[in-house]
């Protein structure tokens, strides 16, 4: 990982690559997540100095010690899109907060996603849920995307290390390496997995495409999809497909490091934990201890009822059969 | 000593089954056909994807999954028999120990090709060894299984040698590559004292180490359920109840082979009434231990009924699998342990029929433990088609699932005719002590 950091024991205000030393392959790495910002003295001897490649293809003189070594990537031997999508976003720590009191069941999230992703019409990485929790305390509508534990199950059993944790808290999945044995959505308590049973639906519009971990496009038959956090769209600095497709203001969507997520629908920033205590955040089954990463807000004081034509079908996971 | 004459017919007892009958190849050509067909179904799944089973994305594991755990279950009766009975010096169990090993090595290696029938990408295989998680219990488990087969493979063969050294000399009109074979399989056996001494220490150290094994690679299978957090299987005693209820369906697999070649290769004299009704004993003794440990792993949810073991427990009681839980319970457990304790139910015939009831209740149970399970998440099942909210198996699958067991049959069949099914080198040595 290349992370940027301050150097405060230089003399003057600098900011240095802290991991920067490869010389000329720069290029053939070609966008990768150097991040340029070199100011160097000039009143060193050229002996000391020397020129690197940034990412940017920019040549640049620096003082030899100033230098480092790029730690490469754990996962070498991958393609370009895959090293990125295991490696992550440095220094990110990405949550979600879903905001029931908001939700009216528009389903605009689980129409975005399934475009984004080339999901069949029956295939949710977000379900919006009609629940219904006992039989005596109000139903409500609640969006569902996969938890992105920081303890999942998931990645605890696959046997090929195909779904992953990443540093940034995303839960990711290789699809060129699935095997499809399906121990993951066993081992998931909140039904977040989906498989594809047959050739996914736009296998053929697909099969000349790169696969990109990040969108887990091309879908591949016999292989397992998951909710990504859009980890393709928070690579550029976008809200999740979800997010920003909800007309309600239901989404927040966010880093955990720096305290502030912000809302799909209205772009307003908020400081997380104040969101969260502000409005009694919880998470899903706290009690089986796999800590998601996305939060609720309940839904108290919902502007809009939930709709009578819909308490039959929440209220049916209560009933036994 | 013995006489030459007893042991010369003994031998020649044993060696009948060794030849090709009609009967044989009109069995081995129906199994072969019927194999063909199966897997006739399998390249249709492969090629349309698992679309063509009734799993769905929250059942997701059905026969498939059933039937591994079934076929894992029944090959530990290699290590019951041969190992945990012949080490505890119940010499009654030494006539059955080498047809419980041809069930051991058949259903444990067959096992091994059932969880690739489940495999969404059977072509990925290779990357459970080049990317295999330790800490995932599937790598433990093919670890497992593997061991377990190439030492049954060892628990078959060790103590085979001498027969095969039989089998070279005694067997009339053998098709000469057949002699070769033989003779070189039976790496020049003389029937030396040191050579004896050498066979019985190897076949103990195996009898040993095929124990921990064997309760390894169920308690692993086992772990593959209780190592989630759903419910039904989040459960301490998923262990030993599987460990328990392998050996029901293991005692149930080696009556019907007993019966069967006692009565084809007439074995009378060897798997005498007196074995079938220990052996009948056997199951109920086996049988009352899973009754108990299934009796904890139902009672106590029940008796709590937090909701959404609730769900679980009603549907297994009263609910959609009701008929199949109860039948399972009655037919393939209570019923045969009451049956048993009369004298006469233990007699070939009706233990033939009492075991294949607890046989084919024991895959049952198996996929009672495998998909209700699925079926209950504990988030609600919406947005998705009836199929996905309701297991039904397929023609298709069903086909791909029956395969197994056509291809354990012709394992079975086939180990049958080459080798002599009951021991002739230790049988002669049995006679001889009794003689003594």
């Amino acid at each position: 990982m290349i992370e940027k950091e301050e150097q405060p024991k230089k003399k003057s205000r600098r900011e240095f690559l802290q991991q920067l030393g490869i010389v000329g392959v720069g290029t053939a790495l070609g966008g990768s997540a150097i991040l340029a910002g070199i100011n160097y003295d000039k009143n060193k001897t050229d002996a000391q100095r020397i020129r690197v490649l940034t990412a940017e293809n920019e040549l640049l003189e620096i003082e030899k010690g100033d230098a480092t070594k790029i730690i490469p990537s754990k996962h070498g031997n991958l393609t370009y899109l895959q090293q990125q999508g295991r490696d992550g976003i440095a220094g990110k720590r990405f949550v979600m907060v879903i905001d029931l009191s908001k939700c009216q069941n528009a389903r605009k999230c689980m129409a975005a996603c399934q475009h984004a992703h080339d999901l069949r019409p029956e295939q949710h990485h977000m379900n919006v849920l009609k629940m219904e929790e006992t039989e005596t305390t109000p139903p409500f509508y609640m969006p569902k995307p996969c938890q992105h534990c920081d303890n999942p199950p998931c990645v605890a059993v696959c046997p090929v290390d195909a779904t992953f944790k990443r540093a940034d808290g995303i839960v990711l999945i290789d699809n060129e390496r699935c095997i499809g044995c399906r121990f993951c959505i066993a081992a998931c308590p909140y039904s977040a997995r989906i498989f594809n049973w047959a050739e996914p639906l736009n296998a053929q519009g697909d099969k000349d495409k790169v696969y990109n971990v990040e969108l887990n496009v091309p879908q591949k038959k016999g292989t397992i999809s998951k909710c990504l956090f859009s980890a393709d769209q928070v690579r550029e600095g976008k809200l999740p497909y979800c997010a920003s497709a909800c007309p309600n203001g239901v989404y927040y969507f966010g880093d955990e490091n720096e305290d502030a997520v912000t809302n799909g629908t209205t772009k307003e920033t908020f400081r997380f934990k104040k969101l969260l205590e502000d409005n009694g955040g919880y998470t899903l089954m706290p009690e089986l201890g796999t800590k998601p990463r996305v939060y609720y807000l309940p839904p108290k004081g919902k502007t809009v009822p939930f709709q009578d034509k819909d308490r039959e079908e929440a209220a049916e996971h209560l009933h036994h059969t | 000593m013995l006489e030459q004459s007893k042991k010369d017919k003994v031998t020649s007892d044993l060696l009948a089954s060794i030849r090709l009958t009609n009967s044989f190849k009109a069995w081995m050509a129906f199994l072969s056909i019927s194999l063909i067909v199966c897997l006739g179904a399998y390249v249709y799944q492969l090629n349309e994807g698992l679309v063509v089973t009734g799993l769905g994305d929250y059942v997701s594991w059905g026969m498939y999954i059933s039937t591994f755990v079934f076929f894992v279950a029944t090959s530990l009766i290699g290590m019951l028999i041969s190992a945990v009975l012949g080490l505890s010096g119940q010499k009654w169990a030494a006539p059955l120990a080498r047809i419980a090993e041809i069930i051991a090595l058949a259903f444990a290696a067959v096992a091994g090709l059932v969880i690739i029938t489940d495999m969404g990408r059977p072509d990925r295989l290779l990357n459970v060894f080049i990317h295999g998680r330790i800490q995932s219990p599937i790598v433990w488990d093919i670890t497992v299984v593997t061991i377990y087969v190439l030492i049954s493979t060892l628990f078959l063969y060790i103590p085979l040698i001498p027969d095969l050294k039989i089998c070279s000399e005694k067997i009339n009109k053998l098709h000469p590559m057949a002699q070769k074979a033989y003779k070189l399989l039976s790496l020049n056996w003389n029937g030396s004292h040191e050579q004896e001494q050498i066979l019985k220490k190897l076949t103990r150290s195996i009898a040993i180490f095929i124990i921990p094994v064997a309760f390894a690679i169920h308690t692993v299978t086992s772990w593959l359920f209780a190592n989630t957090l759903r419910v039904g299987w989040d459960s301490t005693i998923f262990g030993p109840y599987f460990i328990t209820g392998a050996f029901v369906s293991g005692t149930s697999a080696i009556v019907i082979a007993m019966y069967f070649f006692r009565k084809n290769y007439k074995l009378e004299e060897y798997l005498s009434l007196d074995l079938f009704d220990k052996v009948g004993k056997l199951l109920v003794l086996v049988s009352l231990v899973y009754l108990y440990f299934n009796i904890n792993e139902y009672l106590v949810p029940a008796y709590k009924m937090k909701k959404y073991d609730a769900l679980h427990i009603t549907a297994l009681f009263t609910g959609a699998h009701a008929l199949m839980f109860w039948s399972v319970q009655f037919f393939g457990l209570v019923l045969p342990i009451i049956l048993l304790v009369f004298n006469k139910m233990r007699k070939p015939l009706p233990l033939l029929i009492i075991a294949s009831f607890v046989f084919i209740g024991g895959w049952f149970k198996r996929y009672i433990i495998v998909v209700p399970t699925m079926e209950h998440p504990f988030l609600p099942i919406q947005n998705v088609p009836l199929n996905f909210k309701v297991y039904t198996p397929t023609l298709t699958e069903s086909l791909v699932t029956l395969a197994p067991f056509i291809l354990v049959l012709l394992i079975i069949t086939v180990l049958s005719k080459v080798i002599p099914v009951i021991s002739i080198h230790e049988t002669i040595e049995s006679l001889e002590e009794k003689n003594n």
